[in-house]
């Protein structure tokens, strides 16, 4: 994984709560063996309609979407299945972090392991965002701030450890494998075995 | 400091290797990892490009059950799945498994199907494992009081390689529910319930524990169609203690440990309960008694009501709107009004012998409606198999319904087993997310005896007036 310090962007708005991650891409394009090229199948059916053509009222093919690599979704943000295909499909796309009041567990997990950011606020900031797309955002993963325009500072929590790999790049297989000796002493001492 | 503990914090406990740290989260355990063609692939790749073994390919269960096709032939052999992508899908993970010396649960066996199916059904899941999948259904396996919990395909690559997980310790939920189930009512009522009570996200960060009479009374069917659905209300996982039913379900069972051995495991898992006076961080009560069947009437599991119930109004909020307008059905209107297309007994939730059983006790001697595609999937071969041993293909192929072989299919829809656009489905599966069984695709899920009566009457129906007769 690639380090990631600080995210800059406006934002693009989908207010919906609970957008789950069949809908960020639906299980027919899980039938793939790579991680790549799955951006082309972001958010499929809220994009396009069935035969294909893009729905013009949809945010991301708005003209004002374009460029923009922050979204603000709705509560309840990534819930349902925990296919890793979401984030892969996100990033591909060129999306780098989501705000939202709140982000499944599965989902916020799979994101940090990939360099996409989950960003969970308040009531009132999200509000805020809600009302106001295309605002120009700062994620700064260091400092755990986000800044609406130039001087609107909120505090959001990550993870210490997933931040530690964000900022450093750092593979946390490579983490767990370090531990190699403290894995074989459990499977020896425990006392029954699987 | 109490040295009291909950059940989730025994099994925890029991599995760290590395402690959690304010800087860095736990290295954890696992005990059993079972896998499945969709979610495996890209973990598989990264160990080739790193060089890298499966650590313990004797704790890996390996099977096909996503992109799998059910169509009734003898042989899946030469079989262009559904596409090309799926066909490949299934072509590496054999070969994954071939080249790290994973046994898998393939085509030709008879031990296959889906991954929260079998896992129990062999005797691999145990009380006091911990066990993943990279799937957020095996939160299913947490009924034997086993951790059990979703990851992503990243995590595979971990498990696959050091047979461990990176893990910051969950918060504890307690769900107490008292009282009985009346009849017709069952244990996807009763999560059902429990989801339209707590909300899709009541249970986010926390592992439940599913306590109390109600609970206790149910059979290991039933206890994992309830855990099942932890996930739905963004839970990590869903936990029961076990008890005799437990040991009964798991005695002899081909993977389960045999003889002495059996007698050791027995002692341990006796200690799997809650201790008297354990805190959790939060609790709900609910009373089995007062439920009735229950159906969704919108886009995610919380949107949920009593069958009698008319579907509420909260025209204010433009998410509920849009859940509304997208499944068709009005404020102020019970479900029962609703026509249906489709009706789909499956999956992961509801496949197993006694959801069969119970589907086919309403549907003995009737026809299901003009116009409607009744589609019965068993959970494995083996319940295929013992389904058949009891006539029960006969009474569903002799309804008009269809009977096939294993799989997720109509569940999640990747094999080519979809609702079509716009039909509406009522489904015993765990997601009625907007084109979660094909696009556009409208679903309500149910019990096994709701969708039993709603294929016969054509539309959402109660179960329970087919019962009375009986
Ligand atoms: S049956 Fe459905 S929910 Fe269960 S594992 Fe298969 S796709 Fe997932």
């Amino acid at each position: 994984m690639q380090a990631v310090k600080t995210i800059r962007s406006r934002t693009v708005v989908m207010a919906t709560t609970d957008i789950d991650t069949d809908q960020i891409i639906p299980a027919r394009f899980l039938t793939t063996t790579s991680r790549e090229g799955l951006g082309q199948f972001l958010f499929n059916d809220l994009r396009r309609h069935a035969d294909g053509r893009d729905r013009p009222d949809f945010v991301l093919n708005s003209a004002a979407a374009r460029d923009c690599h922050v979204l603000v979704a709705g509560n309840n943000f990534g819930c349902g299945s925990s296919r890793e295909h979401a984030p892969w499909a996100l990033l591909d796309y060129g999306l780098k972090a989501v705000i939202s009041t709140e982000i499944a567990d599965i989902f916020r997990n799979n994101a940090l392991k990939n360099g996409f950011i989950p960003v969970v606020v308040d009531r009132k900031t999200h509000d805020y965002l809600l009302a106001n797309p295309g605002v120009d955002v700062t994620i700064d993963i260091e400092q755990e701030t986000l800044t609406i325009g130039d001087d609107r500072v909120i505090e959001f929590p990550i993870d210490g450890f997933s931040r530690f790999c964000l900022l450093n790049g750092i593979d946390q297989l490579g983490y767990i494998r370090q531990q190699a000796s403290a894995i074989e002493r459990f499977e020896e001492n425990r006392p029954w075995r699987p | 400091m109490t040295n009291k503990k909950t059940l989730f914090e025994k099994v925890w406990d029991e599995h760290v290797v590395v402690e959690e740290t304010a800087d860095t989260p736990a290295i954890l355990y696992i005990d059993l990892h079972i896998i499945h063609e969709v979610t495996t692939p890209q973990a598989f790749s990264l160990l080739r490009a790193k060089g890298l073994p499966v650590r313990r390919p004797d704790l890996v269960l390996a099977t096909m059950d996503h992109s799998t096709p059910t169509t009734p032939i003898a042989s899946f052999k030469d079989l262009e799945i559904a596409g090309n992508g799926a066909a490949m899908q299934v072509r590496q993970m054999e070969a994954n498994c071939r080249e790290f010396g994973i046994e898998l649960l393939g085509f030709e066996s008879a031990e296959r199907g889906i991954v929260h199916v079998i896992g129990p059904e062999l005797g691999a899941t145990q009380p006091g494992k911990t066990i993943v999948c990279g799937d957020s259904h095996t939160s299913t396996h947490g009924a034997f009081g086993a951790l059990a919990f979703g990851i992503g395909t990243t995590e595979v690559g971990h498990v696959l390689a050091t047979q461990c997980l990176l893990q910051r310790r969950p918060k504890t939920l307690a769900i107490d529910v008292a009282g009985r189930l009346g009849r017709g009512v069952g244990a996807k009522d009763l999560v059902l319930g429990i989801i339209g009570k707590i909300g899709v996200n009541g249970g986010t960060g926390h592992v439940i524990e599913y306590r109390g009479d109600a609970i206790k009374s149910l059979g290991m069917d039933a206890r994992m169609t309830v855990c099942n659905m932890s996930i739905e209300a963004g839970a990590r996982a869903g936990m029961i203690a076990p008890d005799d039913t437990t040991y009964e379900y798991l005695r002899n069972r081909s993977r389960a440990p045999q003889g002495e051995d059996w007698d050791v495991a027995l002692r341990r898992w006796r200690q799997l309960y809650t201790d008297d006076g354990a805190t959790f961080d939060k609790s709900v009560k609910i009373d089995a008694s007062k439920l009735t069947p229950m159906v969704t009437f919108g886009t995610h599991p919380g949107m949920v009501i009593g069958i009698d119930e008319p579907v509420p109004d909260r025209s204010s909020d433009p998410s509920f709107r849009k859940a509304l307008n997208y499944m068709q059905v009005e404020a102020g209107k019970p479900m029962t009004q609703t026509s249906v297309d489709v009706v789909f007994l499956g999956s992961c939730t509801n496949s197993r012998l006694s959801d069969l059983q119970e589907a086919a006790s309403i549907l003995q001697g009737q026809r299901i409606a003009p116009g409607v595609r009744m589609l019965v999937v068993p959970g494995s071969q083996q319940i295929k198999k013992a389904a058949e041993a009891l006539g029960l293909d006969r009474v569903f192929l002799e309804a008009g319904a269809e009977w096939r072989e294993a799989g997720c299919s109509m569940c999640i829809g990747m094999n080519g087993d979809t609702v079509g656009q716009g039909k509406l489905s009522v489904s015993t599966s765990n997601r009625n997310f907007e084109g979660r069984q094909g696009m556009g695709a409208r679903t309500v899920l149910a019990s096994p005896m709701t969708a039993a009566a709603s294929a016969i009457c054509g539309t959402v129906a109660d179960p329970r007036p087919f019962l009375e007769s009986k």
